[in-house]
């Protein structure tokens, strides 16, 4: 009773809590699950924009493209590296992942299917990321909080990148623009879809701001979002696709349209446009590399045996 | 927070925060005098030098998302990035030798096939597509590092300046590919039955492509004192190489070369059938998009 005292003590007062310190199980189970979800979605969203590095239309952009797929498998790697320090084991959260048994953000379940994608993704889909993520660097559990710190940063950089590749596409071709109007039209409601479900369907966010692992509600945080988007939309010279989305002095907000919750259960159910294949595609790095593991690992043993 | 997007309002200010300008960052200070030489040969040579990264690092990046394990395939995305910088530097070394206006897209994306100065070991493909598997990939990162480091090593003191900056930035990259390569052929020949059979496989794919790595080409007979004469690198390659299989416990390969068409290889512009559809990929969205700005 003391621990579990001591435990929310701690919590309460935005102190960290440490590998080797008492918790609650469902304090662990819950971040466990948060982390392994959070890592999938890094390695799972190497995918829609990896699609492109062959195929980048300047060798800049080629560069920038490469090293920020690659920063999310960075990403991924922290972050599996933070869940094990809570007794997971990386190998069996991948299992977990390739045989649909733990989740991933649903965003990365839609096709890219221009370049402009590649900076839209940059600009919303990071953007997004960056609203979700920037509070976790402040989340309770430590090694979480230090590991988002890394990645954060890393994804303002991803943001500003695919910001900076719209901006250039806008001052191109007719062409160009219609991409990046249409690339934009695509992306925007699912991007808030990143958010999560509505704070009246959210079953784990009250318990979760309890525990300091999150420290916004999904609406509060979808809210921001959209606010920090519009003018940058503005800027940039494209239309929002939100008939509904419009400022309101009251609030100090600005209101916005009803996500289309049909298909957000139906992506996040496993019926995207692209579920199956970005599954696939990790089973299959997965399993055409487990001889190539294997290796390593009776390589390692032998020279520890040697030695 | 707690604005997320701090920060951003100025990117329309600082348009080049992502990687420099180019290669003016990269080799920020280093004199770009032209030498005395031949300007053809000078352009051509540095077309070799750069489309050998180029290509090279565009099969590289075909293993991203596709690595056997995470931490191989950030390291291979790296040693990818590495040759696409000296790709670039090269490139614009190029574009700028020429002197017509061209610039290191212009020669990355415009160019056709048999305008293409590479060996051939760099276009083949050697997985993760049907053409290979990591084996293959390994043998060929062990090849073609060990390589271009000897050249680079006899690089360095080129009498042309940015050849040697490049070269000197170079070596460093390269060390560390080659590095890795030999880690690996020491654990797949030592690790399995398996893997070491599919390392045997992958130097025999390989080995096949090396003695055109070695062959004088006319445009570097024609740069005494710039370029580097790529037979004087082959003992150098031969010790390494010979030290990374001794130490595998592996034999080299002996298969038989892939011919040069009546002496001309990729450094003439003779590609393998693979090439064509390396470039079609590489140059679709940029050439379909003529006066598009990126
Ligand atoms: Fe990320
Ligand atoms: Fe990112």
């Amino acid at each position: 009773m003391d621990l579990e005292r001591q435990f929310e003590q701690t919590v309460a007062a935005d102190h960290r809590v440490e590998p080797r310190d008492w918790m609650p199980d469902g304090y662990r189970a819950t971040l466990i699950r948060q982390i392994a979800q959070h890592a999938h979605s890094e390695i799972i969203g190497m995918q829609p924009e990896g699609n492109w590095i062959s195929r980048a239309p300047s060798l800049r952009r080629k560069a920038v493209l490469l090293a920020k797929v690659q920063d999310e498998a960075g990403h991924g790697l922290y972050l599996y590296a933070a869940a094990e320090t809570l007794g997971a084991d990386r190998a069996e959260l991948t299992e977990k992942l390739i045989e649909g048994r733990q989740k991933y953000s649903s965003i990365f379940n839609y096709p890219t299917l221009t370049y402009a994608d590649v900076g839209v993704i940059g600009w919303l889909v990071d953007g997004a990321a960056i609203c979700n993520q920037v509070p976790l660097c402040r989340t309770s559990y430590g090694p979480y909080a230090r590991a988002m710190i890394r990645v954060c940063k890393e994804e303002s950089f991803h943001q500003r990148q695919g910001y900076e590749l719209l901006m250039t596409m806008m001052s191109g071709t007719r062409q160009q623009r219609e991409m990046v109007q249409d690339s934009v039209n695509r992306w925007w409601w699912p991007s808030l879809m990143m958010f999560g479900p509505s704070d009246a369907e959210s079953s784990n966010t009250e318990q979760s701001m309890v525990w300091r692992i999150k420290r916004h509600t999904n609406d509060e945080l979808r809210q921001r979002f959209v606010d920090m988007s519009v003018p940058q939309a503005e800027k940039l010279g494209v239309t929002l696709p939100d008939p509904a989305l419009v400022w309101n002095p009251d609030r100090g907000h600005h209101d916005f349209g009803e996500i289309d919750w049909t298909e957000f259960w139906q992506v996040v159910k496993g019926e995207g446009p692209c579920n199956a294949e970005r599954i696939a595609h990790r089973r299959k790095a997965h399993e055409d590399g487990a001889w190539v593991r294997e290796a390593a690992t009776a390589y390692a043993r032998k020279k520890e045996q040697a030695a | 927070m707690d604005n997320a997007y701090d920060g951003l309002t100025d990117a329309g200010e600082e348009k080049h925060w992502a990687f420099g300008t180019g290669f003016t960052a990269a080799l920020a200070g280093v004199d770009r005098a032209i030498p005395d030489a031949d300007r053809d040969s000078l352009t051509a040579y540095c077309l070799m030098l750069g489309d050998d990264a180029l290509i090279y690092s565009q099969r590289l990046a075909e293993w991203c998302s596709r690595a056997p394990e995470l931490e191989e395939d950030v390291a291979l995305a790296n040693i990818a990035l590495d040759l696409l910088g000296q790709a670039r530097l090269l490139l614009s070394r190029a574009a700028e030798i020429e002197g017509v206006g061209r610039d290191e897209d212009a020669l990355a994306y415009l160019r056709d096939e048999r305008e293409f100065r590479n060996v051939r070991l760099a276009e083949i493909d050697c997985g993760p597509g049907p053409g290979g598997d990591f084996g293959t990939t390994i043998a060929r990162l062990l090849i073609f590092s060990t390589w271009r480091l000897a050249v680079f090593q006899r690089l360095v003191t080129s009498a042309d300046p940015v050849l040697a900056a490049v070269a000197a930035k170079g070596i460093k990259e390269l060390a560390y590919h080659r590095d890795h390569a030999a880690q690996w052929v020491l654990r797949l020949a030592g690790g399995t039955e398996y893997s070491r059979e599919r390392i045997v496989a992958g130097l025999d794919r390989v080995w096949a492509f090396t003695e055109e790595l070695f062959a004088t080409h006319r445009v570097e007979a024609a740069l005494p004192g710039i370029a580097v004469d790529p037979a004087s690198a082959r003992a150098e390659f031969d010790q390494v190489i010979d030290t990374v299989l001794n130490a595998a416990g592996l034999d080299r390969p002996q298969v038989k070369q892939v011919a040069a068409l009546a002496g001309q290889a990729g450094r003439d512009g003779v590609h393998t059938a693979a090439m064509g559809f390396l470039l079609a990929e590489l140059q679709h969205i940029a050439r379909s998009m003529p006066g598009a700005r990126w």
